[in-house]
């Protein structure tokens, strides 16, 4: 295993260091990939609706006499009726079987009735067929689209406020509909049908994805504060370390939060096969996966480009280039922390090969401060009271 | 044995939790001991199955239902469904005309009366009323000349102790305490109790001619073929009352909710989609303590407001019985008070024969309006889960199994700190396991999988929570202070971070409960529940412990096992450190700190 504990120090302290920010273009161009393939999965597969949104054909089979295995008889039943797709079974009372299917036509429903009925040992009299509706209907997705929307515009308004600029609150956004549409796109392209319990695996993933960017933006916030502060790193240098000292604890984190869905998929596949269970670890892992990274190559990238322009940020370009001109050009966490800490020497030979690398010679001939004169005369001198005598 | 002063304030919070927890638990204890909660959290109609309720309309004549009427039925039963707890249930239409409602565990029988009761709530004047029962009471003759009216005196109508139910239109004979109150409910002296209608036929006059009816309270809508069906209804003959065609703007004659009084009522005048809401509660008493009477109270929309302003405005001039507005529900009337004054601001009370129980039920199916159709009982089967049974199974093996993979990997990167991680896990499990329980029984919350599966993802945010924390532990050590220090400021930063996050993910869980229906509604709920527990653990649990552990030598000392060695988090050579009491505290050697960070 890798020694995160090691690489956490090296980026941490800026000794060995990934560009986020610098290489967008590389991490946009990625995600366009990955969007790319979610809108094949969307045009080419479209979603398959479960029967909860779309109705079907609901089939009773009444008075049956040997109930075992109930669930696996029907679906076979059911099963050599192509167009009928994956049914559902259902126990009703003790002696009637509830077989839910696609919406079938008069002829496909015949077929089925006389298949049931001959798995179940009854005559096709004993098996009625009927239409459902929907029970996921329009009004709830509706109520729940309308919800969705008020809790974005309330997530906004806290992010902004949190944060103290709405770019954060924009960024994050950008970055939750990137996971959203991502994970829709791939389950498309899987195949999986959409069910209820799909659509609470997506909506697992929007909030996942938000504690996400904000556990990674609160630090961006913290050492782009202080780097506005002190004037020693430019804004994207210091929201690149804020990533860098982050990523150990979203790798760290993005695999616990894998591991046990990991486990659901692995054993879902082996000894399940498709549902419930299986669709929604599919959901959660990709969309998990992919909250993850938006959260560092996207949401922060964004982030730095949405405020380069603001007069602030500019500013502080401007004076972080000269301290670092005059310093070396290193970046280190001691520009971000708060209490001012000259780098060593080790670290500074060790500084990057993409760096202006600066060797300790050169740094000792630069500029050393000038102590004032009173601070180097010892403790200040009270004015002294002439003794009692003289007075 | 002395305490650590350092350990005393967290040594504080761990018991604060464990009382948290044993409180919970015993509570749990309790309610399954002598009320009817159960160890076992509720599951859900995907794993334990549940009750299937078909719903079929009921239609007058050729009647058809249309499928927008069916539709509005359908959400409106799910409404109602879902305020009765965060249970789960699924309604569909079938051949697009039933209604068909499955719903975990089995329901009594007034939860399905309240699922499928119309609930149409109409307000009529009054223009007669009498006894239920045609029984040779004296004063109550046919021939209808006023009679008896007036004598009752206020204090000896039954009830009228209770404050609050004076100012009604009270039966001696029923005592039936209907009261119809301004919003407020102020307590209104007892003397002003008007007496019932113990024999108010007088108004109904059989040989009125019928002319065009001025307004709602004009005797010109009672034709003789209403008066004679008027005496010749008998409230006590049960199903008498089937069959009655409620048609609005048609006078009608009808019984009380218990058939104590009988009524000819005139057209509606104000309608129940004109409430903007209903509330049950109890009625206060005048020292702002709630009496043991309950009431509903209403508010009207803008429309409703002045309709039934009017109506009040108008009543209160008139004599007894025409003063009096009575309130029907599905055509039998609840309660018909009289009108004291005009009701200008759209708030009323309604007092009847509730306990709050069914107040509740009436208030939110008042709430989410009516149904556009009755619904009769077809058949309610026992239904088996939709999923099978290895579907649960196979998902909690996969949990234990994802978390003994957690607990592996955190022992990996945090050396003895992923212990406290595991440790906080179970913790966490602990309590979400005696929430969930609890709150199935108090707001029959139940699992079902995708629930089941929230919970183990929970896992993961939960665990973030801590790796969050004991990063920022590691920054602190790394920057080269020492361990207590460390874990105090890291603390403080942590504690933003996971504050920000889990704020934002208890955001999503609120709005969504509130606004979303069905499915969406138990999600949030399950997100709200383990953002919660995960914000009690870290704070009650996680931060107290790795800070007694700090000051311990194995931890505070740095072992290499601890997960914060100095040495292997690269910390930064310190020059001398004062160490107190004229100790200076000298550095390591340059080399043993250059070694450790190229670890």
């Amino acid at each position: 295993m890798i020694n995160f504990a090691a690489l956490g120090n090296d980026l941490y302290t800026g000794k060995r260091s990934i560009d986020f920010v610098g290489r967008y273009k590389r991490w946009y161009a990625l995600s366009g990939v990955f969007c790319a393939i979610a809108i094949i999965g969307l045009v080419w597969h479209g979603l398959n609706l479960s029967l909860e949104f779309r109705g079907g054909s609901e089939f009773r089979v009444s008075s049956v006499t040997n109930s075992t295995n109930y669930e696996s008889r029907a679906k076979d039943a059911v099963g050599t009726i192509p167009t009928a797709g994956a049914a559902e079974v259902t126990k009703v009372g003790t002696s009637t079987i509830r077989v839910q299917t696609e919406k079938l036509n008069e002829d496909e429903i015949r077929s089925v009735q006389s298949a049931l009925a001959g798995e179940f040992k009854t005559s096709t009299n004993d098996v009625s067929a009927s239409f459902v509706g929907p029970s996921w209907g329009a009004s709830v997705s509706q109520q729940a689209l309308k919800a969705l929307a008020v809790f974005l515009a309330l997530v906004s308004l806290v992010m902004a406020i949190y944060f103290r600029t709405w770019k954060m609150a924009v960024a994050g956004l950008v970055a939750l509909l990137h996971d959203l549409f991502i994970t829709v796109g791939v389950y498309a392209l899987a195949g999986f049908e959409v069910s209820p319990a799909t659509m609470i695996g997506f909506l697992t993933i929007l909030g996942y994805s938000l504690y996400d960017t904000v556990v990674v933006f609160d630090k961006v916030r913290e050492n782009t504060n202080e780097a506005l502060g002190n004037g020693r790193m430019t804004y994207s240098q210091a929201a690149n370390l804020a990533v860098n000292q982050t990523l150990v604890r979203s790798i760290n984190t993005t695999i616990v939060a894998l591991l046990p869905i990991a486990s659901i998929l692995v054993i879902g596949f082996l000894y399940l096969g498709p549902g419930t269970l299986l669709d929604l670890a599919l959901a959660l892992f990709v969309g998990i996966a992919v909250g993850a990274y938006s959260s560092i190559f996207i949401a922060t990238p964004l982030l730095v480009h949405l405020r380069l322009k603001e007069p602030a940020v500019a500013d502080l370009e401007k004076k972080a280039t000269r301290y670092q001109s005059r310093h070396g050009g290193v970046v280190s966490s001691s520009d971000a922390a708060p209490v001012p800490h000259e780098p060593d020497a080790e670290e500074l030979a060790a500084a990057g090969s993409d760096r202006e690398s600066v060797s300790a010679t050169a740094r000792s001939g630069g500029v050393v401060r000038e102590t004032h004169k009173y601070a180097t005369s010892g403790p200040r001198n009270q004015p002294k009271r002439p003794p009692k005598s003289r007075r | 044995m002395a305490i650590n002063p350092h350990n005393r304030k967290p040594l504080k919070i761990l018991s604060a939790l464990a009382a948290v927890t044993l409180g919970l638990y015993g509570l749990l204890f309790a309610v399954s001991t002598w009320g009817d909660a159960q160890w076992q959290p509720k599951l859900g109609l995907d794993l334990e199955g549940g009750t299937q309720i078909v719903l079929k309309p009921v239609l007058i004549g050729n009647a058809k239902v249309t499928n927008e009427q069916l539709t509005q039925a359908r959400d409106i039963i799910v409404q109602r469904v879902d305020a009765n707890g965060v249970a789960g249930a699924e309604v569909t239409t079938r051949n697009s005309q039933d209604i068909v409602v499955s719903m975990p565990g089995t329901p009594d029988k007034a939860t399905e009366d309240a699922i499928r009761k119309s609930s149409q709530m109409r307000f009529r004047p009054v223009l007669a009323a009498a006894p239920g029962t045609n029984q040779p009471a004296p004063t109550t003759t046919p021939s209808g000349t006023a009679t008896g009216t007036g004598t009752a005196t206020g204090t000896a109508t039954p009830g009228s102790e209770i404050p609050t139910a004076t100012g009604t239109a009270t039966t001696a004979k029923s005592g039936l305490p209907g009261a119809f109150v301004k919003g407020t409910t102020e307590p209104t002296p007892g003397a002003t109790a008007t007496p019932g209608a113990t024999a108010t036929t007088g108004a109904v006059t059989p040989t009125t001619p019928a002319t065009k009816p001025v307004d709602g309270s004009d005797l010109a809508y009672v034709t003789d073929a209403l008066a004679k069906q008027f005496q010749e209804l008998d409230c006590s003959k049960p199903g008498v009352l089937d069959g009655l065609e409620d048609i609005q703007d048609q006078p009608l004659v009808t019984c009380t909710d218990d058939g104590a009084e009988k009524f000819i009522l005139g057209p509606v005048e104000v309608r129940g989609d004109q409430i903007k809401d209903a509330v049950a509660g109890y009625v206060p008493l005048s020292n702002g303590q709630p009496s043991s009477q309950v009431e509903i109270r209403l508010s009207f929309n803008s429309s409703g407001t002045k309709d039934f302003g009017t109506v009040t405005k108008r009543l209160v001039n008139l004599p007894d019985p025409r003063n009096r507005f009575a309130v029907t529900l599905d055509s039998k009337v609840l309660t018909a008070p009289v009108a004291q004054a005009a009701i200008l601001d759209g708030q009323a009370s309604i007092t009847g024969q509730f306990t709050i129980d069914s107040a509740r039920d009436l208030a939110n199916q008042l709430k989410f309006g009516a149904l556009p159709l009755s619904f009769t009982l077809q058949t309610r089967d026992q239904i088996s889960p939709t999923l099978g049974s290895e579907q649960l199974r196979m998902g909690l093996i996969a949990g234990i199994i994802g978390f003994a993979l957690v607990f592996l990997y955190s022992l990996a990167q945090y050396r003895a700190l992923g212990l406290v991680t595991v440790l906080s896990i179970v913790i966490a499990a602990g309590l979400t396991y005696v929430a969930i329980a609890l709150l199935g029984w108090s707001h029959n919350f139940r699992l079902d999988m995708a629930g089941v599966t929230g919970l183990i993802v929970a896992i993961g945010v939960t665990a973030d929570s801590f790796i969050v924390y004991f990063e920022r532990i590691r920054d602190e050590v790394r920057e080269g202070r020492p361990l207590r220090a460390a874990v105090d400021t890291g603390w403080r930063r942590a504690r933003r971070t996971i504050f920000a996050a889990d704020g934002v993910n208890f955001l999503a869980a609120f709005v969504l409960y509130l606004l979303a229906s069905s499915n969406v509604r138990g999600f949030a709920f399950t997100l709200g529940l383990t953002t919660l527990i995960d914000l009690l653990v870290v704070v009650l649990f996680t931060h107290p412990l790795v800070a007694i552990l700090s000051g311990t030598k194995f931890f505070g000392g740095g072992h290499k096992w601890s997960g914060l060695d100095p040495e292997r988090l690269g910390a930064k050579a310190h020059k001398a450190r004062y160490a107190g009491r004229g100790r200076v505290a000298m550095p390591k050697t340059a080399s043993a700190v250059s070694d450790g960070s190229a670890l």
